[in-house]
């Protein structure tokens, strides 16, 4: 495992979420939640510092992370894209859409740019399926994406 | 005057917030922020044509506005009185514009209960909930009848889970009554995972005080008085308006101790999912709200018995919970007159796909699939030909034009070898592959498996790979039969509802697309032109003028010029290497003179 360093401040927050849900066994999960809505991923330490907060042994948070698809282990770019594979979506062709972002940016779903300026990643179904196929960018939702308009959508960010 | 504009997540995605502020600016501009009064209400549903504005008292409908379009509909609308023509609904078949929603085709065919409020409230605010008779079925239950009572009301009702199974309500409250214990919970299942439906969160968006209503109403049926809401995280603004609803419930008195003074207690708490489709299933859910892994467990005992906390618990779908105020004020007679034989009341649709109307309708039970197609949904997009509809999601089936005709209701699509599901409608065309839908459902299936059991881990596997064989060409007709096989073990042996309805998609596509199949498998051929293994590009050297926009856009550099110039053309046509063709079709994309074809 590689080894992070774990800031002070860094420590002292994730005592702090724990302490605020119980330092309970149950509250796992919404502690999580917080943790990772603030760094953005859960690598190891984090994990192991939960475990240790919570009184659980490490391979149940562990447990948890790798079971639910919303928590990551992985840093995402800065700006993340994430394609909606949602039926909806999908028959009207979403999967094309995927291929020229994969193409665009030379990274397969699950990766991130080598400048860290973008990470892929699907999800399934937004919920705005009028406007399927739908992408998005950070918490900004592009509608009626088609393959043309990849290029431009990223010039936005570069 | 009041303005309701859309608030809800497809509206919002098409900048709705912008176009709030622009009226709350212009108005205040012109000093008639006290005269008008601008509402962000959920979702109207008409999600195609979002974003809707709608003006009341005349009730006009604005559709598709933009922030800039703003100034104009207060100039002329709410200063002169005028309506702005060019932003109504234009009635695609006569072609003239149509101002009120109850004359749109969209609308026409609707029954609007488990969504009556969502598009007409502010829901971040409790009054206007309390003013369209919000709390008043939990006051009635609280003040006029036994618990009893209310079960049996619920019961007689007719009312079945909204979340897919269809099981009776009022019957899972009266066994959960049963047990009574010190400790026991309500617990609202809005975890909303199929792809492609968003009944749910729009309910929860629109209408957020109908489910804190109808929890405490079943918590006071069954003697519970702790309420669990199971939310996704996915949905950030469903638990904001949620959070809210529950606030302001406290409040007024409505949740908390001794609500309106007949010693019932009853609270709210929120938890969230973490993305895995399989926590929809009951016993899951209960072990993610625990702090475990989302896995399933066998039943007995049934969660009516032993659940959250190995307490007695009654989980119920937010549509379900939706329709149970409106049963208590209007009655079980009422709410039994509606629907068909065996399934009463409406159901809720999230209509998406290859239709014109994409939108979150609600009909009567034993509506026609039809009626829903071409009338609200407006037909398929682009005059195409309609070829299957989805219903049910990845536990469902794909039903045929013979199947346009059948009133649905929860008998009849498990007849037709789908479900009712949770509501997903997913609509497609000649362009879409059955045998890859199949793959895109078992896709799904395999990834949101649990791997707990060995029939949907590892069957559900088999399948994909089969399937996946078959998109290649690869497949055999023996493959055919086996994945018939793995099917019906998986169907017989799968520890949970996902594992045991995972195969749907693949036999409902088998049993009405056989020849799809065989095509694929005997020919080697994609009718619909998706299974890019069995697709090639071929340019018509008579058509081609040799411009050479398709080499540019070429990402391969598998397009090259040939000697041949076809009479009346200047330039020699060029022609595509199949062995370098990665089929993006980038080519067709950009060849304005049609000369270029997918075989």
């Amino acid at each position: 495992m590689a080894v992070i360093k774990l800031s002070e401040s860094k420590i002292n927050f994730i005592k702090n979420v724990c302490k605020e849900h119980g330092n309970k066994a149950g509250e796992v999960i919404n502690v999580l939640h917080k943790v990772q809505g603030e760094y953005g991923y859960l690598p190891a330490e984090i994990q192991e510092l939960v475990a240790k907060e919570l009184g659980i042994p490490v391979s149940r948070v562990y447990g948890i992370v790798s079971f639910y698809s919303f928590f990551t282990m992985t840093p995402k770019g800065e700006h993340p894209i994430s394609v909606c594979l949602g039926t909806a979506c999908y028959v009207r062709g979403a999967e094309k859409v995927l291929d020229e972002l994969k193409r665009q940016l030379g990274i397969g779903v699950g990766e991130v740019t080598p400048d860290g300026k973008f990470s892929l990643n699907c999800l399934r179904c937004v919920g705005a399926c009028g406007l399927a196929p739908v992408i998005e960018v950070g918490e900004k939702v592009y509608g009626r994406m088609t393959p043309d308009r990849v290029k431009d959508v990223l010039a936005e960010y570069k | 005057m009041h303005v309701l504009v859309c608030g809800g997540t497809g509206c919002q995605a098409s900048a709705s917030a912008q176009i709030i502020e622009n009226f709350q600016r212009i108005l205040a501009e012109k000093g008639l922020q006290d005269e008008v009064q601008v509402v962000r209400t959920g979702c109207f549903g008409f999600c195609e044509k979002g974003p809707i504005v709608k003006i009341m008292p005349d009730n006009t409908f604005y559709t598709q506005v933009k922030p800039e379009d703003v100034e104009k509909i207060i100039n002329e609308h709410i200063i002169k009185g005028r309506k702005v023509t060019d932003l109504l609904y234009l009635d695609p078949e006569n072609k003239e514009h149509v101002s009120d929603s109850k004359h749109m085709g969209f609308y026409r065919k609707q029954l609007r209960i488990a969504l009556r409020n969502c598009g007409f409230i502010n829901p971040e605010n409790i009054d206007e909930c309390i003013s369209r008779g919000g709390y008043e079925a939990l006051g009635k239950c609280l003040t006029e009848m036994t618990p009893q009572q209310v079960i049996d009301e619920v019961t007689k009702s007719g009312l079945r889970g909204r979340g897919g199974a269809g099981f009776p309500t009022g019957v899972k409250w009266g066994l959960c009554a049963k047990n009574k214990c010190d400790e026991m919970y309500v617990i609202c299942n809005a975890d909303e995972g199929d792809p492609g439906a968003f009944m749910d969160r729009s309910i929860m968006e629109g209408d957020p005080h109908s489910i804190v209503e109808a929890m405490a109403i079943c918590g006071y049926a069954i003697g519970a008085s702790h309420g669990l809401v199971y939310i996704r995280a996915e949905y950030p603004l469903a638990i904001h308006r949620l959070q809210i609803a529950i606030a302001q419930a406290r409040e007024y008195g409505l949740l908390g101790d001794d609500i309106l003074g007949s010693g019932f207690n009853f609270d709210i708490e929120l938890r969230y999912g973490a993305g895995a489709f399989v926590c929809g299933e009951e016993t899951a859910l209960i072990h993610s709200m625990e702090g475990k892994r989302g896995e399933p467990t066998l039943k007995p005992p049934f969660p009516a018995v032993s659940g959250y906390m190995a307490k007695p618990s009654n989980v119920n779908n937010v549509e379900t919970f939706a329709n149970v105020p409106i049963i208590i004020t209007k009655g079980a007679d009422w709410f039994a007159s509606i629907g068909s034989e065996k399934s009463k009341g409406t159901k809720v649709f999230a209509l998406a796909g290859q239709i014109n109307n994409v939108g979150l309708i609600e009909v009567p039970m034993g509506t026609t699939l039809r009626d829903i197609i071409y009338e609200i949904g407006g037909g398929i997009k682009g005059g195409r030909q309609f070829k299957a509809v989805q219903t049910g999601g990845p536990s469902g089936g794909c039903l045929t034009e013979k199947h346009l005709d059948t009133a649905i209701d929860y008998e009849s699509l498990a007849a037709a070898g789908s479900m009712m599901g949770s509501g997903g409608m997913v609509v497609m065309d000649e362009t879409s592959c059955m045998p890859a839908i199949a793959k895109f459902y078992l896709e799904f299936t395999c990834e949101e498996s649990c791997g707990k059991c060995s029939p949907c881990r590892i069957g559900n596997k088999r399948m994909l790979e089969i399937l996946t064989k078959i998109t290649r060409g690869e497949g055999t007709m023996d493959d055919l039969q086996e994945l018939r096989n793995l099917a019906a073990v998986i169907k017989d042996t799968a520890l949970c509802g996902l594992g045991q309805t995972s195969p749907n998609p693949v036999l409902s596509t088998l049993d009405n697309f056989w020849d799809e199949y065989v095509e694929h498998v005997v020919d080697k051929k994609c009718r619909a032109g998706v299974c890019k293994k069995l697709m090639s590009y071929e340019i018509d050297k008579e058509k081609c003028i040799g411009c050479g926009k398709c080499a540019k856009n070429c990402p391969g550099d598998a397009i090259s010029k040939t000697d041949y110039i076809a009479p009346g053309h200047k330039l020699p046509s060029m022609v595509i290497d199949s062995t370098k063709c990665i089929k993006c079709g980038a080519c067709i994309a950009g060849c304005k003179f049609g000369a270029i074809s997918v075989k």
